[in-house]
């Protein structure tokens, strides 16, 4: 479960981003979370996962009892924390083979396991490619690099595969108008869910919701969750937009 | 006393007993040389080509030279493990100077140059001291008047040596050494090489070299050179290699500095004959106090010729990397094609960064570039290694691997190219201060 | 083909090359003290500047030319120049304040009114001839609010506090050989402060102009932006067409406090010599802004079309912390022309920014060089440069070089420089000539177009000028 209590954050030694949020996943649920641009949709995804360009003013984020924000970016990964990246960073020189037995063995040393023999290592990289469908000459290559935008979408989904995390977050901010994209993302993360993962789900369209059903929706505007319903929400923000819960809000 | 003093004297007060130890031939141009040396003195950090070296500051201690060539023993055995697992080599270890052995076969020799000066003192003339001018580099003129051995290499016409040759430069001394070394490759047209040199030291002493090494590459021959540098925090190392590149060659050359205290690599290439392709690699590890100073010529004389350079610094704690690297393309060399990249990274507060390319055209119809940066590690990618759960510290291993890895993975010399990535891996762990083979790091 | 342009360029005119006739008083050949002191005296200065060009003078003389640009500098004969020439002075003395009509129609000529009414919209001018300012106009519109922009000699003399707070500072005479020799010599240029949070309401301009054969000059300009200030500075120059060589030594010193911005646009036109390479202006110039402020900017731009010799680095020290700085260049060297030109980025604050674009094209049997450093120190925190330098070789005679130099004590820098060097192609050539458009248009528009990014940072009035000057100096060098 996740619980983040009045969180404020601000890009380092920048304006405050997030001005107080609470949410709460519990195991097993899909909450989307809707809003305008710069709303600080991006920024909840990336201070979640501890990207360094954000700090924590107040507040709380624990997963599963226990404090993220004490966490560096790789244990709470290991915890079992994963975020589809929006737009993926290549990473030129580094194969996916390397890569990827990187973060599988860091994870199992974080959780007392040993490291994966080389072979057995292979094999896993084979069943979850066949799994989730991504072509093998795009594993042979570095990370990410020279992938098309729906390759590294898939890409994103075989890490997932890969990592087996518990809570996912999908940030699908800008790419609403590529359905591919989003379709590769959904049904990857829908092929992949087991009962009790839970996810966030960041889109600025109801779309994405079409492939992934939400339990819960959250708008956010300027920093605050000004709005949480059920799935009709996301329905009535497609027909309406956002103006008449600002107004609402105001 | 100034730097150049101790040497003038020396040369004054031993020019018997050197002339006594060595080739006519060689001794033929060591009074002109010294002459030379005495006119230019040592380079000056005002001088363009040595900005970044302080050639005077390497050459003022008092070391001593084995001019009278008492003969310095060698157990080969002992640095065998310095050998590139995997690698069917032809192994040659040259002690000092000295090649500890020489051989003919197949027309091909191998072994002292000294030696072969006796022998075929024709060929030797028309090319010994032709590249290296000892009126343009004092560290040319210095080797040429007190170097009384080295290395040569003969591949007759349309012979190829089957077997890459791995010359093992072993120095050993009991006290502090200056070692002249001279190297002489002449590949007639169509011969086919591939060479790989170690330099290794023995012993914890400071050891000063000069290496200057040509290169003759005869018409449509093809040769593929590797230099790898494991030496240790007390050797300096001053190497001027020259190459004149004929019609039709595929020539490359690779330079790498993993363990020295302090290096400068000067590579001057001349294009003399069209279709010609030459590529320049290097990479440098450099960490604690080393220094490495990459200095490069490639020089268009000729049209239709390609060149490429390719090279990375890995630069940390308070080491100094330095890359100048010119292109001259002259009036005549159109369709000139050449590329030039350096790329560093500076991993420390302390460490230190110098690159300098130079494009110097006077061919319209020719396609340069170069590209040179100096950076950190990508931010975004760390993030997201550690996002997939890497531990920073693993993730900044990978990416810094990754950069090298460029240069090493273009090595055509498969074993070598293993041994690198692992030698380099294992120092970017920091699981590994010096290298397994010497002796000394056992 | 390509030849018969390469000819033809040769017949191109210097449309700035007539001489003015008008009467100059020239002081004798020759440099030494009593040369320093009759020019400190003729202009009236204070015991503390003679002092200080005595000082410079005298430092000058313990230094020889430097040699290391890829340049073949003419040996200059410096008891050969005559160091002051005043077009303004009357015959017969008479104390009349009148400007000489033939002043006036020269700048007219030379598209420069200096009649206030007339002046190009929004842009004051400080005319400079020879060793003396003619005219500055908008001067008292300007000083409503608090602007000073008056010549250097003005300033000396009406603001003498100011001056001696700030010459010297940024470029020191000590610098290097040519400064040494300005700071000894030098006569007259422009100063300009722009008091705090102040937005300078026009365009400000100096046009230098060489008349009087046989004299050097060596103008001085200095420019303070104080805190939370901007100025946007233009400087434009000619010279007659002269057999002999003039020497043109000047020094441009910038001090931008916080949050303050400055532009400096240069548009050079020197005249360059003949097809033969005979005569033209030595260009030998020290130019350097001092970033002094936090958040502080300057931005030089230049378009560099004359001089037989062009040796000029325009540079940015870059100490209060976020400051930015910008240098944009096009140099075009055509027939025996040499400039070896570029910048000096020289990052000491933290999270300091510089960008520099630089686009060289030479023709003829000219020789282009871009030279450049990026320096960034132990301190300079977050650092970043961008360099990216492009040749464009128009024929077979000429020489394209780049000589960057970069320098990096800092592990949190980030310095990128890339370099090409390419020609215009027969393809795009053939193109322009299917749609119908000359060889000789066609080269002028591939230039322009290649030249765009950094005429796009010039001023609209100045892009203009830059462009038609681009295509004219270019004219018929197809390679």
């Amino acid at each position: 479960m996740l619980e983040i209590k009045n969180l404020h954050a601000a890009v380092v030694g920048g304006k405050e981003i997030l001005k107080g949020i609470d949410l709460t996943i519990r195991d097993g649920e899909i909450h989307a979370l809707m809003g305008t641009n710069g709303a600080g949709k991006s920024t909840l995804s990336k201070v979640i996962v501890g990207d360094p360009s954000y700090e924590v003013t107040e507040g709380t984020i624990t997963f599963n009892g226990a404090d993220v924000l004490a966490m560096k970016t790789e244990e709470r990964a290991h915890a079992g924390i994963f975020m589809s990246f929006q737009q993926p960073v290549e990473i030129p020189g580094v194969s996916m083979t390397n890569f990827m037995r990187a973060a599988v063995n860091a994870r199992r040393k974080a959780l007392g396991l040993e490291a994966l023999k080389s072979t057995d290592f292979l094999k896993l990289m084979r069943d979850k490619r066949k799994l989730v469908d991504i072509d093998n000459k795009l594993v042979n290559r570095s990370v990410n690099e020279g992938f098309s935008g729906g390759e590294k979408k898939r890409n994103e989904i075989f890490q997932m595969a890969m990592l087996e995390p518990s809570f996912c977050i999908l940030d699908e901010t800008d790419s609403g108008l590529d359905v591919d994209a989003l379709r590769i993302v959904a049904e990857g993360f829908n092929k992949l869910r087991k009962p009790d993962t839970s996810a966030l789900v960041i889109t600025h369209y109801q779309r994405l919701l079409d492939y992934i059903r939400p339990d819960i929706v959250h708008v956010l505007l300027d920093g605050r969750i000004v709005k949480t319903a059920g799935p009709e929400l996301a329905l009535q923000i497609e027909e309406q937009g956002f103006d008449w819960i600002k107004d609402e809000t105001k | 006393m100034s730097s150049e003093s101790q040497y003038i004297e020396l040369y004054r007060e031993c020019r018997s007993m050197i002339h006594q130890h060595s080739a006519p031939l060689m001794n033929a141009l060591r009074d002109e040389a010294m002459a030379d040396f005495e006119a230019q003195g040592f380079p000056s950090q005002k001088v363009e080509r040595y900005k970044y070296t302080n050639v005077a500051e390497a050459f003022a201690p008092n070391y001593g030279v084995n001019l009278n060539r008492v003969n310095i023993p060698a157990d080969t055995a002992e640095v065998f493990k310095c050998d590139v697992p995997n690698l069917s080599t032809n192994l040659l270890f040259v002690v000092n100077d000295k090649p500890l052995a020489s051989s003919t076969r197949d027309g091909i020799y191998i072994g002292s140059l000294c030696d072969f000066a006796m022998q075929h003192p024709d060929v030797l003339q028309q090319h010994y001291a032709q590249l290296a001018s000892t009126k343009a580099d004092a560290i040319n003129a210095l080797n040429t008047a007190l170097a009384q051995d080295g290395l040569l290499i003969f591949i007759p016409r349309n012979k190829r040596m089957e077997k890459t040759l791995q010359v093992v430069n072993l120095l050993r001394s009991g006290v502090d050494m200056l070692v002249n070394r001279r190297v002489l490759i002449i590949m007639e047209e169509g011969a086919e090489a591939t060479l790989l040199f170690c330099d290794h030291a023995m012993d914890q002493v400071n050891f000063l070299t000069t290496q200057v090494c040509e290169i003759f590459c005869g018409n449509n021959s093809r040769l593929d050179m590797y230099e790898l540098e494991e030496t240790h925090t007390s050797c300096r190392r001053f190497s001027n290699l020259y190459i004149k590149v004929g019609t039709d060659c595929t020539v490359s050359h690779n330079n790498i500095t993993l363990f020295n205290g302090e290096t400068r690599n000067t590579t001057d290439v001349l294009l003399m004959g069209e279709n010609s392709e030459v590529t320049l690699n290097g990479c440098v590890v450099a960490d604690k106090n080393q220094r490495v100073d990459n200095n490069t010529l490639i020089d268009h004389q000729v049209p239709n010729c390609t060149s490429n350079e390719l090279f990375k610094y890995v630069v940390d704690d308070s080491a100094v990397g330095a890359f100048a690297g010119r292109i001259l393309v002259r009036p005549d060399a159109q369709k000139t094609s050449s590329q030039e990249t350096n790329a560093n990274l500076c991993a420390s507060p302390t460490a230190h960064v110098y690159t300098q390319p130079m494009l110097e055209i006077y061919a319209d119809d020719v396609k340069c570039s170069h590209g040179s940066t100096v950076g950190v590690l990508d931010a975004s990618a760390l993030f997201y290694m550690q996002q997939r759960g890497i531990p920073i510290d693993e993730a900044r291993m990978l990416l810094k691997f990754a950069f090298a890895g460029q240069v090493i993975d273009a090595i055509r010399l498969e074993p070598l190219r293993d041994r690198l990535h692992y030698l380099i891996e294992k120092r970017f762990r920091g699981e590994l201060n010096k290298c397994t083979g010497c002796a000394l790091c056992k | 083909m390509a030849n018969e342009f390469v000819k033809k360029v040769a017949e191109e005119k210097y449309k700035f090359g007539f001489t003015t006739d008008v009467h100059t008083e020239i002081i004798d050949k020759g440099l030494n003290e009593d040369v320093i002191r009759l020019i400190s005296s003729k202009k009236g200065e204070p015991d503390w500047l003679l002092e200080f060009r005595l000082q410079a003078f005298r430092y000058w003389q313990t230094q020889t030319q430097p040699t290391w640009g890829h340049l073949r500098l003419p040996d200059i004969d410096y008891q050969a120049i005559s160091y002051y020439a005043d077009p303004t002075k009357k015959k017969d003395n008479a104390q009349s304040k009148e400007i000489d009509p033939e002043l006036m129609k020269t700048f007219d000529k030379l598209g420069i009114p200096l009649e206030e009414r007339l002046a190009l919209s929004g842009t004051a001018v400080d005319a400079v001839m020879d060793s003396v300012s003619v005219k500055t106009t908008f001067k008292e519109k300007l000083s409503e609010k608090g602007i000073i922009f008056c010549s250097i000699s003005e300033a000396v003399k009406k603001h003498p506090d100011l001056v001696r707070q700030y010459l010297g500072q940024v470029v020191p005479y000590r610098d290097n050989y040519f400064a040494a020799l300005n700071s000894a010599v030098f006569s007259d240029g422009s100063f300009v402060y722009i008091p705090k949070n102040t937005r300078c309401p026009m365009e400000l301009s100096t046009y230098f102009r060489i008349n009087a054969r046989n004299t050097g000059q060596f103008e001085r300009t200095l420019i303070v932006c104080d805190e939370g200030s901007y100025v946007s500075y233009l400087e434009g120059c000619t010279a007659p067409m002269r057999d002999e060589n003039q020497l043109h030594a000047a020094i441009v010193e910038i001090m931008v406090m916080d949050n303050a911005e400055v532009k400096y646009s240069t548009v050079q036109n020197w005249y360059p010599g003949d097809a033969e390479g005979k005569g033209g202006v030595l260009n030998l110039v020290t130019k350097r802004g001092l970033l002094k402020g936090a958040n502080s900017k300057l931005s030089w731009t230049q378009v560099e079309t004359g001089s037989a010799i062009t040796w000029k680095y325009p540079s940015c020290v870059l100490q209060g912390d976020n400051s930015q700085a910008e240098f944009y260049s096009v140099a075009v060297t055509n027939n025996f022309q040499q400039a070896d030109t570029g910048t000096k980025m020289i990052h000491i604050g933290k999270n300091t920014r510089s960008t520099i674009i630089s686009k060289g094209i030479s023709a003829g049997r000219s020789e282009n060089s871009y030279r450049g450093l990026v320096r960034v120190g132990r301190k300079a925190d977050n650092a970043r440069n961008y360099s990216s330098c492009d040749s464009l070789l128009l024929g077979s005679l000429c020489g394209a070089h780049t000589f960057p130099y970069m320098d990096v004590q800092n592990n949190t820098a980030t310095v990128e420089h890339e370099a090409t060097t390419s020609k215009i192609s027969e393809d795009q050539l053939l193109y322009c000539n299917q749609r119908g458009i000359s060889t000789e248009e066609a080269v002028g528009l591939i230039v322009n177009g290649y030249a765009k990014e950094v005429l796009n940072k010039l001023p609209m009035e100045f892009a203009v000028e830059a462009q038609k000057l681009l295509s004219v100096s270019l004219e018929g060098t197809v390679g």
